[in-house]
């Protein structure tokens, strides 16, 4: 599966509720489907430190694949966490870091992206693009 | 003072135009008043007013434009000055915020008189642009801040900044209302301890001014700064009250025109008060919309402003704490009408998410007083703070609405 096609599953599955509460319970469910991070990976490196919620992010090469691990205080967070790792883990750094990220928009929930947020999430993807683009040039030096 | 009426809440709120609208398909109930307040109509409409008919640059204009907008700037700063019972209009300095008044202080003041190992008083409760400004300075003349510690009820113990202040404080800067805790500070009793070692005080208005009556007068406070927004103004306006004795010696913060009496390039001597320090185009219009909001919170009374918001907070405090697992941050004896709390292992961002999609608008996070949300050992917290026109019938709003936050993530 691409990442658009990833985007478009979730998407489809967003597009079931009708109401914020409902996506927020959506929300809810997958940050407790997240698979837990290594309390060891939670670092100051890793941290990302949001104005209102903390997010931990790392990432490890698995063979030609990136993958990501990650973790949030607040549960909101952590659920949207959950949707980006779900797009963007598991992939090449090439195709991380050509992704056009268009899906939190159409579920809807554009308004936890906004840079004055400060949840954690717009540092979050710049972070994921950052070790993609570090990982290409390690590669192809 | 303006007489004592009977509080008509449905008038005032038919005052606030933005008060009647949904959000997020709900009606819009706002709790976010220690960050800024709303804006009556009178504000609005003379900002309007100002902009459609008598825009002009004030001060030097030989024209009627500037000559009429003058006069109506200067009446604002006689306006301001009634407002808190300053002497003179000479110690009414405009500024762009509280923060730009405290910094003007920090500036001026430890410019003229901090030595190095000189001593700073500033309590545990301070926002951040009354702790950072003195650090900078401190930075720069090697001084030392020195910080009253807070009890759990989240007072200054007074016991403590006593015996803190000695031969090496050169001043005391501490806020009247904390903005997080809602904590009524006893400034008076602070000032008469720091002035019986001669020690000056700049009291930190932000949150006290639209809350209670402030005579600096009887404060007997050095200097007093407060800002417009979020006395029901319009933004990017404030004040910083200094005593005539003190804005005379000290020098300017910001220099360039208005501020200036003669200019040579060899040497520039300056304005008298209160001019030396407002260089620069000052807004005026921002001024004057003060000085309307002053008239309008005069029109209701400052008293019944204080009475109406304290029943409000007690409604509010019995019913958040009949809800199980909600710790309230802030049980001082004395509060004005915030509330800041946390419900049992809920993250505060998840708690305001949720309140903004049943259309209640609170502060959540550590409200610029990360050294006090260390004191109480957490990261931040959600912040209901209430103003003149809300109701207790958005309080059981809030109620329910923190139900479903709970039902959602407890």
């Amino acid at each position: 599966m691409t990442v658009n096609d990833k985007q478009q599953e979730i998407i489809d599955e967003f597009a079931l509720f009708d109401d914020w509460m409902d996506k927020y319970n959506y929300l809810i469910e997958l940050s407790k489907d997240l698979s837990e991070m290594d309390p060891k990976e939670k670092t100051e490196d890793n941290l990302i430190e949001g104005c209102q919620s903390k997010v931990w992010l790392n990432a490890k090469m698995d063979g030609e694949k990136l993958v990501f691990t990650a973790d949030s205080d607040a549960i909101i967070t952590k659920g949207l966490v959950a949707l980006l790792l779900r797009v963007l883990s598991g992939r090449k750094p090439e195709e991380i870091k050509n992704a056009n990220l268009y899906f939190i928009d159409e579920i809807g929930l554009k308004e936890n992206l906004s840079p004055t947020r400060s949840n954690g999430l717009v540092a979050m993807i710049n972070k994921i693009k950052a070790y993609a683009m570090a990982y290409e040039l390690k590669k192809n030096p | 003072m303006a007489q004592a009426k009977t509080y008509n809440i449905e008038t005032i709120r038919n005052d606030f135009p933005i008060l009647h609208q949904q959000v997020h398909n709900r009606p819009l109930i706002y709790f976010d008043n220690a960050a800024t307040t709303q804006k009556p109509q009178p504000v609005i409409d003379k900002v309007n007013e100002i902009y459609s008919l008598k825009n002009s640059n004030i001060h030097r204009g030989v024209h009627y434009l500037s000559a009429q907008l003058t006069e109506e700037y200067e009446n604002a700063r006689e306006k301001i000055r009634e407002f808190i019972n300053a002497p003179s209009t000479k110690e009414i300095i405009f500024t762009s915020g509280t923060t730009h008044s405290i910094n003007a202080v920090a500036y001026s003041f430890g410019e003229k008189y901090v030595e190095p190992d000189d001593e700073i008083i500033i309590a545990e409760l301070e926002h951040h642009a009354n702790i950072v400004p003195w650090q900078v300075l401190c930075e720069r003349k090697n001084a030392h801040v020195k910080v009253v510690p807070i009890n759990d009820r989240g007072e200054i113990m007074m016991d403590e900044y006593a015996r803190m202040l000695s031969d090496n404080t050169k001043i005391v800067a501490i806020n009247h209302i904390s903005n997080s805790l809602g904590t009524i500070n006893d400034v008076k009793e602070i000032i008469e301890l720091a002035h019986a070692r001669e020690i000056p005080v700049l009291v930190d208005g932000a949150q006290s001014i639209q809350h209670q009556p402030v005579d600096v007068q009887d404060l007997d406070c050095d200097f007093f700064a407060f800002s417009g927004h979020k006395i029901y103004g319009p933004n990017g306006t404030g004040v910083l009250y200094g005593k005539e004795k003190w804005l005379e010696e000290l020098p300017p913060y910001q220099t360039g025109g208005e501020m200036i009496h003669k200019v040579t390039f060899e040497r520039t001597t300056y304005n008298s008060l209160p001019f030396k320090f407002e260089a620069g185009t000052p807004n005026y219009v921002g001024a004057i919309g003060m000085a309307e909001a002053l008239k309008y919170l005069q029109s209701i009374g400052l008293n019944e402003i204080a009475g109406y918001e304290q029943e409000l907070l007690d409604y509010a405090t019995t019913r958040l704490r009949d809800i199980p697992g909600l710790t309230i941050y802030g049980t001082a004896n004395k509060k004005i009408g915030v509330i800041s709390f946390l419900i049992n292992g809920i993250h505060h961002y998840d708690t305001g998410m949720v309140l903004d999609k049943m259309g209640v608008a609170v502060r959540t996070g550590h409200h610029c007083n990360e050294p006090l949300m260390n004191r109480f050992g957490i990261e931040g917290t959600v912040r209901c703070s209430f103003a003149m026109y809300n109701t207790k019938e958005e309080i059981d709003h809030l109620y329910d609405a923190l139900i479903k936050v709970k039902e959602l993530f407890g």
